[in-house]
């Protein structure tokens, strides 16, 4: 075996492992946006409701029958406060 | 010849874990900040005169925020002659948000301008808005986050306790 053969096979094999190591933390390395940073989330258009009135329905209907609010939207605080 | 796979996988790993940055807790000194003001000058904490600072981080964007800027003006403007000392450092990306929010909720207490949140770092916010009341030397007396109405009477009454002191 020619030493240029057994230099690509330890490539081969660094390389293996790094796509490996990659693939293993996917995207749990990933920071998720700090709380101040999340100015562009809060806006309105960034809400999964297209039509603002329906959602305030929904979340009237769904506050009388969780005796709960909030936590629909990034504006109100991304602490669960409001 | 190429690195050890093993030394290869090792330095990758050492190098996705990042290192996570300590809360802010009670007891211990607040980092000190330099922000500007806006009107350009600086505005520095602790300034040594405050006896007690009320410093809140908050963005445009936030709707808790908008509702305890009353709360600030009136903490600032009952205790301020008993030397407590209210700082809004604010945190939108865009200076222009926070301008018109101060339009909209006017504040009478001191504001400084971070758009790149240098201090939310080093206070290591876990929310917004969040606030800490700090003594006279910069010790964290209390952390608080988030902010309600109903949370008005409570942070009042600990801000009254501590001015109380000699």
């Amino acid at each position: 075996m020619s030493g240029g053969s057994w230099i690509q096979r330890r490539a081969r094999v660094a390389g293996m492992m790094v796509c490996a190591s990659l693939l293993l933390t996917a995207c749990g390395t990933l920071q998720p946006p700090q709380p101040w940073q999340r100015g562009l989330l809060a806006k309105p258009g960034m809400r999964l409701e297209a039509d603002p009135l329906q959602q305030r329905f929904d979340q009237h209907i769904q506050t009388s029958k969780e005796n709960a609010s909030g936590g629909s939207g990034i504006g109100g605080g991304g602490c669960g406060c409001n | 010849m190429p690195a050890s796979p093993l030394f290869t996988v090792a330095a990758l790993l050492a190098l996705l874990l990042a290192v996570p940055a300590h809360a802010l807790e009670t007891g211990t000194i607040a980092p000190t900040l330099s922000l500007p003001q806006r009107d350009g000058s600086s505005l520095h904490m602790p300034d040594g005169r405050a006896r007690l600072t009320y410093v809140d981080f908050w963005a445009s964007w936030c709707g808790p925020c908008r509702q305890s800027f009353p709360w600030l003006n009136r903490m600032q403007a009952r205790y301020a002659a008993q030397g407590l000392r209210v700082v809004g450092i604010n945190l939108d990306a865009k200076t222009a948000d926070a301008e018109r929010f101060l339009q909209e909720v006017p504040a009478q207490f001191e504001i400084a301008l971070d758009p790149q949140a240098q201090s939310a770092k080093r206070y290591a916010l876990k929310g917004m808005p969040s606030a800490a009341l700090l003594a006279a030397d910069g010790r964290v007396i209390a952390v608080h986050q988030g902010f309600r109405p109903g949370d008005a009477e409570a942070l009042e009454a600990l801000i009254k306790s501590h001015l109380d002191k000699p």
